[in-house]
């Protein structure tokens, strides 16, 4: 009996093991994204990444047939969500200046164009896993992909020179 | 351009440079999650350790009180010699 459950969690820290080899590139990659930050200055995407992969190993026993990767992207995204929230106060009010591509969006929006977009999640599944509209959705990401193809011009007025004294 | 040649380049957009993946991150998420495992269990524990321990409580009590038992009248005197 103890043979045996000692050789299952072997074969289940192999097969773990495995799945972060797999995974661990793409899902830090989604990761980096949503946290615009960039590739190689990423704390943030990596303490995100590390957290949601340790609830998906607590909760590897119960996965029942599921996607393993599912589980973690979900684990990612609803973290995400939850950090933004308290981070901001609301999602999409704090737009960080960084080396992303991301960076003019606001968190929701790289939220919901990451997993749309870049994981290639559908739309109605997205919007439950947000607890969204599909509409909502369908905007949210049109919004994000225009701002993304066509920046705006102005950059943000965060630059010390650049202010204008109201007359 | 229309939607999905929009989203294609988007896509493309996503797909650049890739970040590289810490070396010990399978070493930091094991010892994580299984501190959450533990963590699980033992609170598991403890929920079920309380749960005992109430019933068993109210069992006791139970026994000792015998609240089903009616409680003698105090108002009619007992019936005695008649």
């Amino acid at each position: 009996m103890r043979e045996r459950h000692a050789s299952r969690g072997a074969r289940r820290a192999r097969e773990f093991e495995e799945f972060v080899a797999g995974a661990a590139g793409r899902l830090l990659h989604a990761a980096t994204l949503l946290t615009a930050e960039a590739p190689d200055d990423n704390p943030r995407a990596r303490r995100l990444l590390t957290l949601a992969l340790a609830q998906t190993y607590a909760s590897w026993d119960r996965l029942r047939g599921e996607d393993p990767y599912d589980r973690a992207r979900q684990h990612l995204a609803t973290r995400f969500a939850r950090g933004a929230w308290h981070q901001y106060g609301a999602l999409g009010r704090h737009r960080p200046h960084s080396a992303s591509v991301l960076a003019d969006l606001s968190p929701q929006e790289r939220l919901v164009l990451v997993l749309r977009l870049y994981e290639g999640v559908a739309e109605e599944q997205t919007a439950a896993l947000l607890g969204l509209p599909t509409e909502r959705v369908r905007t949210i990401c049109a919004r994000a992909m225009a701002t993304l193809l066509h920046p705006p011009r102005e950059p943000a007025p965060s630059v010390p020179g650049a202010k204008v004294a109201p007359s | 351009m229309n939607l999905p040649e929009r989203e294609a380049a988007v896509r493309r957009m996503l797909e650049r440079t890739p970040p590289p993946v810490p070396p010990d991150l399978h070493a930091e998420v094991v010892r994580r999650g299984s501190r959450m495992l533990r963590r699980r269990t033992t609170a598991r524990r403890l929920l079920w350790l309380v749960l005992l321990a109430a019933a068993l409580a109210f069992t006791i009590w139970a026994s000792v009180a015998r609240p089903w038992v009616e409680p003698p009248s105090t108002t009619t005197p007992p019936v005695s010699d008649w």
